[in-house]
């Protein structure tokens, strides 16, 4: 698509290149800004004011400090269970019920979709919610934090949408064979819907992996905290105390490496999702599509 | 009386029918209902089940005597709740972030994807949309982790303020600063990803248009203006909608992780107060009550955005 080449479009697309730069300084500046910050050295970086357009000194102390946290080891691996086992679940469930949503020739469709979508417009609530999950005996276990939200509806919808445009032919050769539903969705339908299944299993990971507030509300027990509520206790309420160590009766004066130990502790949380989302990228632009589309 | 009988007959007959129907469907199909099973399942117990938990709003419920056992206290903690201090503050704070979310944050991501839409070196285009996308994939913890971090008295932000020659002030502690945080937040990390619909909507548009426009002499403002604006119209439409349908929403999680007491005047919204009151205060049937009153207002609000949302789409999308 050539476009003429007057003057004042010259003009505009210099202009619009300029804010598309400014746009991605703004987007990527914070977090440049905490990478930098945590690898700079402690010392230097306390006394510093102002941006930073590199790291200050160069120091590894603060990923020392922050693997050496028995915490933020376990939240590292109790985030991985959530994140595998958590999206495996989900990713059966969700099919599950896209699936049944797509084979119009079933009689109760029209009445489990409607029992499905309604739950969109109406929610018992948090309270309900939580009591309900406290006489399942479910508190403060890992599955409170997967069970609860097995199942996404707006995901379960845009997957149904990618299943519906399965060729029927397909599912009606393989029945003639005798295939079950079971095998019709996990042999045939799955794997002829991969970009959604990506789109899927890109969803749900990132929402495990940075879900805290059913942990929050679920657990007490410290070794099941996932990664992000052992974050929020460094970040928000600024407790680094419990990784300096032997400073007790030291309060009120914040050591230097506290503040480098905050930002290795975001590098370290969101590093592994930000090296792998511009893999998926081109899938989930597809899913919104496929979910944009029929909305 | 022989009609009666007949009708009746006729009754037994369809029902008969009916349900000879039911048991060939249920047979033939019986392993998609068999996969079906575990999925209602888990509607019903997650999501049903804690509708009908909904009903301690009017009881006076404890624990040892469980949902059902609880005494009946008709509207109490709806009276309770509407006549107290914090109904309108609450009602305001709630509507006002929603509207002020929609006010700037709304057309941020049209303008944007228009922008973008101009610039022809696919290479640039690219880095620019996996730059603008990335923060949406942030965990909200990160980002009020790194707001807190740069909005302290010697944060970033001050640090540039106070080189300007300004007074360093504790943003997060002074009320009239809460809206702008949590809003301007909202938009840096959610304004690349949304751009996403609206682009693939401009990718829609018919090329054949552009031709035609050109050969006509129209010059790219216009061709904005006249074809690709009308074009992803529909879909702003019904996004705006859909967007108003959610005003009683307030992602509740940012708000928990960025407010304090000093900021409860213009921080706290209904689902902030819910939880405060319900999980920290476990005062359960009145913080149930007022989670009921929201997802009541919410239900209406939503059925109604929806409705006319489909109206619109059927008349003038396709």
């Amino acid at each position: 698509m050539r476009h003429e080449k007057s003057i004042g479009g010259y003009i505009f697309d210099i202009f619009n290149h300029i804010l598309m730069v400014i746009l991605v300084i703004i987007t990527l500046y914070p977090m440049l800004y905490v990478a930098f910050a945590s690898i700079s050295n402690p010392v230097e970086i306390a006394g510093y004011r102002g941006i930073l357009i590199k790291p200050l000194g160069f120091s590894l102390e603060a990923y020392k400090a922050v693997f050496r946290n028995p915490s933020i080891t376990t939240g590292y691996l109790n985030t991985l269970f959530y994140v595998s086992v958590g999206t495996t679940i989900n990713l059966l469930m969700t099919s599950m019920g896209a699936y049944i949503l797509s084979r119009r020739e079933l009689y109760w469709r029209k009445l489990v979709t409607f029992l499905i979508v309604f739950t969109m417009f109406f929610s018992g609530g948090l309270i309900p919610t939580y009591l309900l999950v406290k006489s399942l005996g479910m508190l403060n276990t890992r599955w409170s934090i997967i069970i609860p939200n097995a199942i996404n509806v707006w995901n379960l919808l845009v997957m149904k949408t990618s299943f519906d445009n399965v060729p029927t032919s397909l599912i009606e050769s393989a029945k003639i064979d005798g295939a079950n539903d079971f095998k019709i969705l996990f042999r045939i339908v799955l794997p002829v819907s991969l970009p959604v299944v990506a789109v899927m299993i890109l969803f749900y990971a990132v929402g495990h992996w940075n879900a805290w507030f059913a942990a929050m509300i679920y657990l007490r027990d410290r070794n099941l905290y996932p990664l992000q509520l052992i974050l929020r206790e460094i970040l928000i309420a600024n407790d680094t105390n419990m990784m300096i160590g032997s400073n007790i009766g030291n309060v009120g004066e914040r050591e230097p490496i506290s503040v480098t130990i905050q930002y290795a502790t975001i590098m370290v949380a969101t590093l592994p999702i930000l090296f792998i989302y511009p893999f998926l990228q081109k899938y989930f632009v597809k899913g919104i599509m496929i979910g944009a589309i029929k909305e | 009386m022989r009609n009666t009988k007949l009708g009746i007959s006729y009754l037994t007959v369809e029902i008969a029918e009916w349900g000879k129907k039911v048991m060939k469907d249920f047979i033939r199909n019986r392993y998609a209902y068999l996969m079906a099973l575990p999925v209602v399942a888990y509607f019903i117990v997650f999501h049903y089940i804690p509708m009908y938990g909904a009903i301690i709003a009017f009881k006076d419920y404890s624990p040892l005597k469980g949902i059902w056992g609880s005494e009946w206290v008709g509207f109490k903690h709806f009276e309770d709740f509407f006549g107290s201090i914090y109904f309108w503050r609450l009602i305001r704070n709630t509507l006002l972030i929603s509207l002020y979310s929609i006010i700037f944050g709304f057309p941020v991501p049209i303008i944007f994807a228009l922008l973008l839409n101009e610039i022809r070196n696919s290479l640039f285009k690219r880095v620019v949309q996996t730059a603008t996308y990335m923060p949406h994939f942030l965990s909200l913890v990160v980002v009020a982790g790194m707001i807190v971090n740069f909005t302290s008295v010697d944060g970033l932000i001050n640090d540039i303020i106070a080189a300007l020659g300004g007074e360093r002030i504790p943003f997060l502690m002074k009320p009239e600063y809460f809206r702008l945080i949590y809003v301007a937040s909202g938009i840096w990390q959610e304004f690349g990803f949304q751009s996403i619909i609206y682009l693939a909507a401009i990718t829609n548009i018919d090329p054949q248009l552009y031709e035609a426009a050109r050969i006509d002499g129209a010059n790219r403002w216009q061709q904005l203006k006249h074809i690709t604006l009308p074009g992803i119209l529909p879909t702003i439409v019904i996004l705006f909608i859909l967007r108003i349908g959610n005003i009683m929403n307030v992602g509740y999680e940012k708000i928990i992780l960025l407010y304090n007491p000093a900021t409860y005047e213009t921080a706290d919204v209904i689902s902030t107060f819910v939880f405060r009151r319900g999980l920290i205060e476990f005062d359960y049937s009145f913080a149930t009550a007022v989670g009921l009153f929201n997802s009541v207002v919410n239900f209406v609000v939503l059925i109604i955005a929806n409705e006319i949302a489909k109206r619109l789409q059927e008349t003038s999308l396709w």
